[in-house]
């Protein structure tokens, strides 16, 4: 009985940022932007407050969700218990690969990670009311079952990331160097990000294929926390030219350890992480018009 | 109104027909699923490589047996429901809004049919999800997969325990449901281990010292790492090696199932039935 009682309240709670953003229906075009940043904001904190009301299962699953993480690295630390090195990296090295991509999914994931959900939303039909409420779609879907238990791998990231800096003694920080460590976490963030909306968008054509995006995040970060020596060079091109995943963390951290990237590029390549993720949103936002505008309703 | 055994037997394998078909229907989803365990495989393929670059024979196995590990298990991954999904979710929804006292009143074993309808499920994700991606691996690198048929019936037989250890251990988390009202927490804890343990991760022969041999013996083990190594050989130890194999998953599942009966006892005597 308790749930239910907490579920009418989640459910009350739904029809607040609609009525607040109905009411703002005449705000000029310009605004759409930050009226998309509102509608997520208010849609993201009702699904905070009904997160806490089952407040063990939050800290269960937040917990989780470091653990899911964190076990990935313990498989590493097993195969260094075995080796010294992995395609000629050591632990502290590639445990900064790995805490940058694992932060920069995390963040991305807390974000925009719902949007794998469009595909379910397509086929029961309930994406027809998203599309009559007046907040954008995408912020609309992006907040939907906000979970803030994702925190959890993004502090999992950042604990492994920040032993790796206290770790790498062969590092001799400048500025550029320590600046590039947030930058790539952000930059590969928006990449991800980029790449889930991407993802959504092809779920217009493909239907209810999700795990196509997957095996771009979950998958690209999995690549991600080796070092790209590991790798065939097709591969590497296709993360570098294709999608551009290398940018995530590959190239910056390629730049802060001092070492060479293996296909040769020049070393500004290492900069540009926010203009490449600049440069995949423009598509990925485009591509996700396209769908969103293509959309027949299922009917049901 | 006790049907005649034929007839249960024949009730129980229309269900898992039903699971099977169930999934059957999610074609996309199933092909994504194909090109997520693959793209994976490949991935993992290149660290596979690299780490048995540096120590061949790590684990026991060289480096196209360390591959065939990788592979073999990507295609069963979805079947053993090892990273989540099955019918756990559903069931404990069942329970929560009160459904599972309709299933209760059913003239059918509760456990059993649930037991069908998830051998269904996996069924159809060994042939949807399995096949294909081991295939694909089988061309792009060399593995050692065994030519003896034999081997493959000993393989299918192993996969079949492990599947029915892990409905038994998921299970138990559908029936946890009666004493949480929200499953979602315990089944990601149950997912994290259920990944680290099965040997997904690295095969478990990898994992150091006694904590290694603590491991082996779960019930994880049963799922994954185990029909692997019945289909590279029984780990070492031939026709014997491969008894024991057996012998092991089927204790833990005897064991997983039977309490899985203790508990269900436990919890329907919590349900009640409120009319209206």
């Amino acid at each position: 009985m308790a749930e239910r009682v907490a579920e009418g309240g989640a459910g009350a709670a739904v029809t607040v940022p609609t009525a607040k953003a109905a009411a703002e229906l005449v705000v000029p075009r310009r605004s759409r932007v930050l009226e998309g940043l509102r509608g997520y904001g208010l849609i993201a904190a009702m699904w905070i407050r009904s997160t806490m009301t089952y407040r063990t299962s939050f800290v269960l699953s937040t917990f989780g969700n470091a653990a899911i993480t964190l076990l990935d690295f313990v498989a590493i630390m097993i195969m260094f218990s075995h080796v010294d090195e992995l395609g000629g990296f050591t632990l502290p090295e590639i445990a900064l690969l790995y805490g940058s991509c694992s932060a920069s999914l995390g963040l991305a994931d807390l974000l925009l990670g719902n949007t794998d959900r469009i595909g379910t939303r397509i086929r029961d039909g309930s994406l027809d009311t998203m599309l009559v409420r007046p907040v954008p779609v995408l912020a609309q879907v992006a907040a939907d079952r906000f979970a803030l238990r994702r925190l959890g791998r993004i502090g999992q990231g950042l604990a492994v990331l920040g032993w790796a800096v206290s770790e790498l003694d062969q590092v001799h920080w400048t500025a550029g160097k320590a600046l590039m460590v947030p930058v790539m976490i952000i930059a590969g963030a928006a990449i991800f990000g980029a790449v889930m909306v991407a993802g959504a968008a092809f779920q217009f054509v493909a239907g209810d294929a999700a795990e196509v995006q997957n095996s771009f995040t979950y998958g690209g970060c999995t690549m991600l926390q080796y070092p790209p020596t590991v790798f065939a060079k097709d591969l590497l091109r296709g993360v570098t030219f294709i999608v551009p995943l290398a940018f995530v963390n590959w190239l910056p951290a390629l730049y802060v350890l001092g070492r060479p990237d293996p296909l040769g590029l020049p070393g500004w390549v290492a900069f540009a992480s926010p203009l490449v993720a600049f440069a995949v949103f423009l598509p990925a936002s485009l591509a996700w018009r396209a769908g969103v505008r293509s959309y027949r309703s299922t009917g049901s | 109104m006790r049907q005649p055994v034929v007839g249960r037997a024949g009730l129980y394998g229309a269900v898992a027909a039903g699971g099977f078909r169930r999934y059957a229907t999610y074609g996309t989803a199933t092909a994504a699923g194909v090109f997520t365990n693959t793209v994976f495989g490949f991935i993992l393929a290149y660290t596979y490589i690299a780490l048995w670059d540096e120590r061949p024979g790590l684990g026991g196995y060289d480096q196209s047996e360390a591959l065939t590990f990788m592979w073999v298990s990507q295609a069963l991954l979805s079947a053993g429901a090892l990273i989540g999904g099955g019918f756990q979710e559903e069931f404990q929804e069942r329970v929560r809004t009160g459904d599972i006292a309709v299933d209760l009143y059913r003239p059918v074993d509760l456990q059993a049919w649930w037991l069908a309808g998830d051998l269904g499920r996996a069924g159809f994700q060994l042939l949807g999800r399995g096949v294909v991606p081991l295939v694909i691996g089988g061309l792009a690198f060399q593995l050692a997969l065994p030519s003896a048929p034999l081997r493959w019936l000993l393989f299918l037989l192993s996969v079949l325990l492990g599947l029915v250890v892990s409905f038994a251990l998921r299970y138990l988390l559908g029936l946890a449901a009666f004493w949480l009202m929200d499953g979602a927490g315990i089944n990601m804890m149950a997912t994290v281990v259920s990944i680290f343990c099965s040997g997904m991760l690295l095969p478990l022969t990898v994992f150091p010292g006694g904590f290694g041999e603590f491991v082996r013996v779960l019930p994880w083990a049963a799922m994954l790492q185990v029909p692997v190594d019945v289909l590279l050989g029984g780990g070492g130890a031939g026709a014997a090696g491969t008894a024991g194999a057996l012998g092991f998953q089927a204790a833990w599942a005897v064991a997983l199932l039977g309490l899985g009966r203790l508990v269900q006892s436990a919890a329907t005597r919590k349900v009640v039935v409120q009319g209206g």
